[in-house]
């Protein structure tokens, strides 16, 4: 598995994402600016964590314009993996990739803290080093990580199994107390119909080395190398 | 601009009588409305440090370790495997009581500015605050507005906001202090100042378009407030974090090459003060041409543009034949990038808007001549050594404690960090509220760095030298109490008015203790900014030299934080005498602010610091808390609170009262947990270090030596009530 990283302007977590993808991967990513269109050779591509292009408009939205999401698009319509952590969720949500869309965290105010987030789906390239239902601890750091979509929406997600992550206790109890930011029925983490593209708040990848306080994201990314 | 030229435009422009005097003989004619401009923010008190410099002298600036000290943007230690650490605190605390969302966070940006200028990469944000009574309804909308600023900032460029600290007191309610601290790596020998050379060099623009913003905010932050600052808000400058990132990354990016001969910030008095100081410090002259300045407005005079303080701009000198590859690298990140001038030989700046010359001044009698004041001072008088015996318990020490963790100076400021991203970058080893002072580890390295900020301001208040070396000394202590080696210290001294003697005498004694304690704890001062008349309606603020320490940490695994493990001894390290003057305990519980602070005695603090480290760094001590204020007991509860496990205490000594031992702020000491106290007591008592075993680790309360009992989830809870209740109308 060849592995990717889309930078936009404003991108701010490129780094963290290298650290954890070459400690699972043993080799560094490819770096790929947004006014790039050329994706070939990947299997995965990641889009990180930031403020693409300020978010001074609504989060992700300009980003969503820059002409590689086209390749983006296209790779995850031919099957390829994509992972969209905190500002890449956003902006994979406004490009359309995933659906729904993430509004200002409920109390309106930024949150920095850990949490801990409920595996519903262990079988994907992305979680199957995870148990299913098992919980294990992340970092969030968003102030707009609010997880909004229709019903309709809503009941189809969870309907086809594609719920990946949810914000809960640490013993795995889904509750409102736990779901800080106010994501509609807890939801942190979701997939495409085809498995291949995850888009999630919280950032696994800082999470990676005991020495920072823990190893709970490594299992995601050694998942994907193995994938 | 037509307007006349005379003393009474220079006295509006914030120069005396005798300062535009002296402008007159050094131009030999009188100055244009330019000029003048350029001379009262080049002599303003922010920019000058005319009332501070005779003082400032007095602190040691130099060590092995030290590459650059004060004298350039920020200061640069030597951390070793070749890389350097660049760090600096600054105030922006006018601004931020006046529009305190935007006057945070061009705080933040403008010290992010000073670090990367150097060619670091920034690694982490710190910030010192001090906020008026919470009761004031004024304070609850200043802190929110600091506290969004901050994260707004920072959180958006992607450096961590790792630490800090934060103090209520009547006395800054009408002028809070926001202090701002960045930290940046860089390879020492990849240093780049700002000192211009090169005849006939292109002077080039980067970053963002020049508004009307921050016109005269330099000389607003050297005056005292009054009932009608709120007219100054137009003098607050607005940020812009995305460009800051852009900024950042494009810089670094043309640093790799060896395009740059000179580069610096535009900060406070803008294009002026970054054109004179570049051309001065090179002893050579500049040409601007204003019509080549981005501008984001129209018909912008050269006043306004060479006084404007729009953020997020740099000023370089590139090599001619780099040019291009400059330009390229800014084309990318979508910045401006503007030829404005070149270098010359005359030793003059001179400034050109629509062909015209608007100004036209010698370099070195601007620079050399600038007023320097050796003002009067007034010592502070002394305050009485308090006997503990005279000062009656009435709460008791399970009641005290649980107040005391809940008030506004002790409680938990998860509320506030919980705002600002504190992993971002993946190297964070000790986030806030894990250790006495944040650890970020360097990036593919085991090194790591230390960083905190420390002053307590009831102290200097009390006594400015004891209250200046303490500040030294508290940072000093917690860099040491995570097991880092301490370095050096930026200063950030915010007083008030210096024309006052009372004041001045303030600020020169806290800098003689600064002095003394630097000195003794081979701890120099390599960067730091003064801010003077923070006042309000002639009110000062308690004086408050805030200090940024930075230490290091050769292997990062090493380091310890506050959290108690279980069933471990618990040993107090240095000497108790129950010290109650100046104490939180005696403000919140006997509700009076007298008496002398703690003695800060320099030779115990080294020997107990060092003694400390060495047993941390051989894994002797698994846990360390420095105590300050609150005393042992506070101390303690903090621990406790961090790990959710309990301690059983033991009685203490006969001798010294009860609430006056665990309350009292005696300095030098540390609560310590080790494994087995009798053979560390042991060995600390052949170092001659006061060590005293408190009790042991265990369960979830605390037990008190007088029967009382209080549970840790109890104390969490009155921990935590204060922000979310006051802020949020949260209950817990």
């Amino acid at each position: 598995m060849k592995a990717g990283i889309v930078i936009f302007p404003g991108i701010n977590r490129e780094r963290d994402m290298v650290i954890a993808l070459e400690a699972s991967f043993g080799v560094k990513p490819k770096m790929v600016w947004h006014k790039d269109t050329d994706v070939s050779g990947l299997d995965l591509i990641v889009i990180p964590g930031g403020f693409s292009f300020g978010d001074y408009l609504r989060c992700g939205a300009m980003a969503a314009q820059s002409p590689i999401m086209r390749a983006v698009r296209d790779h995850a319509n031919k099957g390829g993996y994509v992972l969209g952590v905190c500002n890449g969720f956003q902006i994979l949500t406004e490009a359309g990739i995933l659906p729904g869309a993430l509004l200002r965290n409920a109390s309106l105010r930024f949150l920095s803290m850990d949490c801990h987030l409920r595996v519903d789906r262990a079988d994907t390239a992305f979680t199957r080093h995870y148990r299913q239902g098992q919980t294990f601890r992340s970092v969030m750091a968003h102030g707009d990580g609010n997880y909004f979509a229709d019903t309709a929406t809503l009941d189809r997600l969870e309907g086809n199994n594609l719920v990946a992550l949810r914000y809960a206790t640490k013993s795995g109890e889904v509750t409102p107390e736990v779901n800080l930011n106010g994501s509609a029925r807890s939801i942190a983490g979701i997939l495409s119909p085809n498995l291949r593209v995850l888009g999630l708040m919280p950032h696994p990848e800082d999470l990676v080395d005991p020495m920072m306080g823990g190893a709970d994201g490594k299992p995601l990314f050694d998942a994907l190398a193995a994938a | 601009m037509n307007q006349d030229v005379n003393e009474s435009l220079a006295r509006s422009f914030g120069l005396s009588a005798e300062e535009y005097g002296r402008v007159l003989s050094i131009m030999g004619r009188t100055p244009s409305f330019t000029e003048l401009g350029v001379f009262s923010v080049m002599w303003s008190e922010h920019c000058s440090y005319k009332s501070s410099r005779v003082w400032l002298k007095q602190l040691p600036t130099k060590a092995p370790w030290v590459i650059h000290g004060p004298g350039e943007n920020a200061g640069v230690v030597d951390i070793g495997d070749g890389l350097a650490a660049i760090f600096k605190m600054e105030s922006h605390n006018h601004p931020s009581f006046i529009e305190p969302y935007q006057g945070a966070a061009t705080g933040v940006g403008g010290i992010l500015r000073d670090v990367f200028t150097m060619g670091a990469r920034p690694i982490a944000n710190l910030n010192a605050l001090r906020f008026g009574r919470p009761e004031n309804p004024v304070t609850k909308r200043v802190v929110d507005g600091v506290v969004r600023g901050i994260g707004g900032y920072g959180n958006c460029v992607g450096v961590p906001t790792v630490g800090g600290e934060i103090n209520f007191h009547p006395a800054y309610d009408g002028n809070p202090l926001v202090n701002a601290m960045t930290v940046g790596i860089a390879r020492k020998d990849k240093i780049f100042l700002s000192a211009a050379a090169g005849i006939g060099n292109p002077v080039v623009y980067v970053g963002s378009k020049t508004g009307r913003d921050g016109i005269h905010g330099a000389t607003m932050a050297s005056t005292e407030f009054s009932a009608d600052s709120e007219d100054k808000r137009p003098t607050v400058q607005v940020g812009d974090p995305f460009t800051e990132k852009l900024l950042i990354e494009a810089c670094l990016e043309l640093m790799a090459t060896d395009a740059i001969v000179a580069i610096q910030d535009m900060g406070a008095a803008g294009l002026t003060s970054s054109a004179v100081e570049m051309a001065g410090k090179g002893n050579v002259g500049i040409e601007l041409d204003l019509d080549q300045v981005p501008a984001r407005e129209t018909g912008m005079t050269a006043y306004e543009f060479m006084l404007s303080e729009s953020q997020e701009r740099m000023l370089m000198v590139l090599r001619p034949d780099r040019e291009q590859l400059a330009r390229d690298i800014f084309a990318k990140w979508d910045l401006d990038f503007s030829i404005i001038g070149r270098i010359t030989d005359t030793g003059r700046i001179v400034v050109r808007h629509h062909g015209i010359v608007e100004a036209d001044i010698p370099l070195a009698p601007l620079n050399d001549q600038a007023p320097l004041y050796t003002r009067p001072t007034v010592d502070t008088p002394k305050q009485e050594k308090l006997n503990p015996a005279r000062i009656e318990d009435r709460y008791g020490l399970t009641a005290a404690l649980e107040k005391l963790v809940g008030c506004p100076d002790l409680c938990s400021r998860a509320w506030v960090w919980d705002q600002y991203d504190s992993t971002v970058g993946g190297q964070t080893v000790k986030r806030p509220g894990a250790a006495d002072a944040a650890v970020v580890k360097l990036e593919g390295l085991k090194r790591a760095l230390a960083l905190t900020t420390d002053c307590t301001p009831r102290y200097c208040l009390a006594d400015p030298e004891t209250g200046g070396a303490q500040a030294v000394a508290e940072a000093w202590r917690n860099l040491t109490a995570v097991g880092a080696r301490p370095l050096a210290i930026t200063d950030n001294m915010n007083f008030g008015n210096p024309e006052k003697p009372e004041i001045m005498g303030q600020f020169a004694a806290a800098i003689r203790g600064m002095a003394a304690a630097c000195e003794a704890l081979d701890f120099p001062v390599v960067s730091g900014n003064v801010s003077l008349y923070n006042e309000t309606e002639g009110k000062a603020i308690l004086p408050t030299p805030a200090i940024g320490g930075l230490g290091v940490l050769d292997d990062a695994a090493q380091a310890v934080g506050l959290a108690l493990p279980p069933w471990l001894d618990i040993v107090l390290i240095g000497a108790t005498t129950g010290w109650l003057g100046q104490s939180i305990w005696l403000r919140e519980i006997a509700g009076r602010e007298d008496g002398a602070p703690p003695p800060v005695d320099l030779a115990v603090e080294r020997a107990n610091g060092d003694f400390v480290r060495t047993y941390i760094l051989n894994g002797t001590i698994r846990a360390c808390h420095d105590v300050s204020d609150g005393g042992v007991l506070v101390a303690l509860a903090e621990m406790a609170m961090a790990s959710g496990i309990g301690a059983r205490m033991m009685a203490h000594p006969r001798d010294i009262p009860g609430h006056a031992f665990w309350f009292g702020e005696d300095q030098a000491r540390y609560l310590v947990a080790v494994p087995d106290h009798v053979s560390f007591t042991r060995i600390a008592e052949a170092a001659g270090i006061p060590a005293m075993r408190l009790g042991t680790s265990g369960g979830q309360n605390l037990t008190l030596p007088d029967g009382g009992t209080i549970s840790i989830s109890t104390l969490r809870a009155a921990h935590e009530r204060f922000f979310p209740s006051w802020m949020d109308g949260v209950n817990s």
